[in-house]
């Protein structure tokens, strides 16, 4: 029979309320508290084998300390799955919870699971790392989250493929998978229209994603002693494209010297962008980033100086996760760099 | 207006010496056909390849899917401005080969053609892997420039795909479908009660390749207009584009433009489906603005009650989306959009590059940036170098053992934001 090991706090796991916070990881043999309802769901099909108790404040407190000990418990009854709470919408339970549950699973590579409401800090924290199962928000809902964490446990404990949020109970991850389906993308459109004409309830398929809003900088005082930097997502490399840097969805980005040109020349440079008719970037480089009138603007005393490298990617389906690391790493290199401000091209 | 199709479910192809279509088989003389395309002096030779439904074979690289009609009856020809005159179409009645396909192949971008494969894991994701698909290899005149050699790819598949459907003149088909269409103020007499929704297509004209031709005319620059569903379906509307090929509007998808069949099949019983309004995706913002608030006045001077919206494209067409959304929605009109997703190989992304509170009803067609592994094919018709730089391709795409590895971005037609194919996102 499959071996779980359950965690819970000093009041689920039965020491006490508030005044017993502090209680530090202990470990009991068998079934506690609500693990007698999970047991019962569970059947023959795996057994919880110990209960491991910590307090609410002592977890909060000493974090580092309590996950050593929890682990080492925890590693010593060599468990085939690890399951904490359900933590509903405690904070300092529920954070315990996941932060253990995804600290399990990535050093001893066992399945792990437990349950929180949404809001819950911990699943807003650790949604996307480990299964949450999703419950109301205080123990009232003990027995409706017991079934199913439950029969998603036996389907971890299997390695059988796990479905989608609303089918199994948990937490949405928040990663968004292709599926095939019955009707045509026109179908479920007019579909959709027709229920929305009449005021029936419909579900959009795509909610709209929040965007990270970047507050611009001031602006930059004194031009003629700046030194300004060319960046671009309009895929100008040099010829060849050394870095390889792909023409859509870039993960990378390139730095180039630019420090003794002139200008782009199409003999050196070259565009990889996959999104827009190259013929004219091809032609002449500079009109995607202009270094041509960035120098004569330099010559002039517009500017102090232009810094000797330029930074490029492709910006063409290109994932905003991969677009957030580029823009962080080159406004660090900006920053040793001394450079003052950037001017940013696409195509 | 009434428009029937004339199906013809092509099971095969094969070169012949003579050209006819006989019991599902579309014989071809190869010799009379490029003879005919290269009237185009532009071309300098032209092979012909066919590919099957199952067959091992990729072709690579695609610029255009045309799917073969011709007129049996009625006013203008197929493809008006380019293989018909600038005619009315639309009536009558016009033969269409089922299950069948122009594929018109050569480097012309580069970066913005296509894949199809006839079997194996990449044919899950379009339709037309499993047609009979007929691939005219263009070669251009020695220094032809890239924008003239976008026109003459383009038009001879036009011209290749009405030569194929020609052969069916005056044959019984298999089926037909019949389309009836009533002027609006006439529909709005026979349907008082049924909620009247109107189809905002969004076509890409930004100029630079990114272009699309009504009757001919480069729509680029245009106030937004309106035209009927039947003229549509006679191929009023061809794609010149050279967008990501996973969600560029092709010919085909013109041609049988999903939304306005369903509007159509379901006009008169759950709906009144007044019309198409052409909506310009400009690449700059004011006409971005400009488009959006006239198309959103043709609606209100139609009185519809419901539009739906479809794009072409991705990233800066977001924002004609989401415009058309919100002006739409302020003005009381409910709005259903349609769209893909780039939201990362793991999903987890933001997948728009726009959005708008109001868009609280949106179908999408799938993430693009979905990894796939593709295996060797046996054949391939084309060149398969040019997926190392293809939109989803990288330069390590052809592993040693020949699979090739891209994003579904590459795959022609693959996250169709006209909602031609079956596929959706799921948040996990």
């Amino acid at each position: 029979m499959k071996r779980i090991v359950h965690y819970l706090n000093q009041f689920y796991g039965q020491i006490g309320g508030e005044e017993f916070a502090d209680q530090e990881p202990i470990l009991r043999e068998g079934i506690v508290g609500p693990g007698t309802g999970l047991q019962a769901v569970l059947g023959e099909k795996a057994e919880i084998v110990a209960t491991i108790i910590c307090g609410d404040n002592y977890f909060a407190d000493h974090q580092e300390d309590a996950l050593e000990t929890i682990l080492t418990m925890t590693e010593g009854l060599a468990p085939d799955m690890f399951i904490a709470g359900p933590g509903f919408n405690a904070g300092r339970y529920g954070l315990a919870c996941a932060t253990i549950c995804a600290e399990v699973k990535k050093r001893l590579s066992i399945p792990v699971l437990t349950a929180l409401y949404p809001e819950n800090p911990g699943a807003e924290m650790f949604c996307s790392k480990i299964y949450i199962v999703e419950t109301s928000i205080s123990a009232a809902g003990m027995r409706q989250a017991l079934p199913v964490m439950g029969t998603l446990a036996e389907k971890l404990l299997e390695g059988g493929e796990i479905g989608f949020p609303e089918e199994e109970g948990y937490i949405a991850q928040g990663f968004r998978v292709n599926v095939h389906t019955k009707k045509n993308g026109a179908e479920r459109a007019v579909d959709m229209m027709i229920k929305k004409l009449r005021g029936e309830p419909y579900v959009t398929e795509l909610p709209m994603p929040v965007f990270d809003r970047v507050k611009p900088a001031p602006a930059v005082k004194d031009m003629a002693h700046a030194r300004i930097a060319l960046i671009t997502s309009g895929g100008i490399v040099p010829q060849g494209n050394p870095d390889h840097i792909p023409s859509a969805n870039a993960g990378i980005y390139g730095i180039y010297d630019i420090e003794n040109l002139d200008r782009l020349t199409s003999e050196g440079f070259m565009t990889v962008h996959g999104g827009y008719d190259p013929v004219y970037a091809t032609e002449d480089p500079n009109r995607v980033l202009p270094l041509d009138v960035c120098r004569e603007i330099e010559r002039d005393g517009g500017i102090g100086e232009l810094y000797g490298r330029y930074y490029s990617t492709v910006g063409n389906t290109t994932a905003v996760s991969s677009a957030k690391r580029f823009a962080e790493e080159i406004a660090q290199d900006m920053i040793r760099n001394e450079v003052q401000a950037a001017i940013l091209t696409s195509n | 207006m009434k428009l029937t199709l004339n199906k013809f479910h092509v099971q095969d192809i094969q070169f012949a010496e003579a050209s006819s279509f006989c019991s599902g088989v579309l014989y071809i003389n190869k010799a009379e056909l490029a003879e005919y395309l290269m009237e185009d002096t532009n071309i300098c030779s032209v092979d012909f390849d066919i590919a099957r439904p199952g067959e091992s074979v990729r072709i690579v690289p695609i610029k255009d899917v045309v799917q073969p009609r011709f007129k049996q009856s009625g006013s203008g020809q197929v493809f008006p401005g380019f293989v018909g005159d600038v005619e009315t179409v639309g009536n009558g009645e016009t033969n269409v080969l089922e299950d069948c396909a122009v594929a018109t192949s050569g480097k012309i971008v580069a970066f913005q053609e296509g894949i199809i494969d006839m079997s194996g894991p990449g044919a899950e994701f379009n339709s037309f892997s499993k047609m009979n698909i007929l691939v005219p290899l263009i070669y251009p005149v020695e220094g032809l420039d890239k924008h003239t050699h976008e026109a003459t790819v383009r038009i001879a598949g036009l011209k290749t795909a009405a030569y194929m459907a020609k052969t069916t003149l005056g044959l019984e088909p298999d089926e037909k479908e019949v389309f009836e269409h009533e002027s609006i103020l006439e529909m709005g007499q026979k349907y008082p009660h049924l909620p009247k929704v109107v189809y905002v297509d969004m076509v890409q004209c930004q100029g630079l390749m990114h272009d699309t031709y009504v009757y001919g005319l480069n729509v680029k620059g245009i106030l937004s207009t309106m035209i009927g569903p039947l003229e549509v379906l006679d191929g009023a509307i061809i794609s010149g584009n050279c967008a990501a090929p996973g969600h560029k509007n092709a010919t085909i998808h013109h041609e049988n433009n999903p939304i306005i069949l369903d509007l159509l099949r379901r006009h008169g019983k759950e709906l009144c489906f007044v019309g198409v309004l052409l909506s310009n995706e400009s690449a700059m913002l004011k006409e971005k603005k400009r488009a959006a608030y006239y198309t959103s006045s043709l609606s209100q001077l139609l009185g519809v009650d419901g539009v739906i919206v479809s794009e072409e494209g991705g990233g800066n067409p977001e924002t004609d989306l989401m415009f058309n959304c919100r002006l739409h929605e302020n003005k009381g009109i409910k709005t259903v959009l349609v769209t893909d997703e780039y939201c990362g190989r793991d999903g987890a992304s933001q997948g728009l590059a726009d959005v708008t509170p109001e868009a609280d009803a949106v179908v999408t067609n799938g993430n693009g940036n979905q990894f796939v592994v593709l295996p060797k094919m046996e054949r391939v018709i084309g060149d398969i170098e040019t997926v190392r730089i293809i939109t989803g391709g990288n330069v390590d795409s052809i592993g040693e053992d020949g699979t090739v590895s891209v994003e579904i971005a590459a795959i022609m037609g693959s996250c169709c934001e006209m909602g031609y194919e079956h596929m959706t996102t799921r948040l996990r």
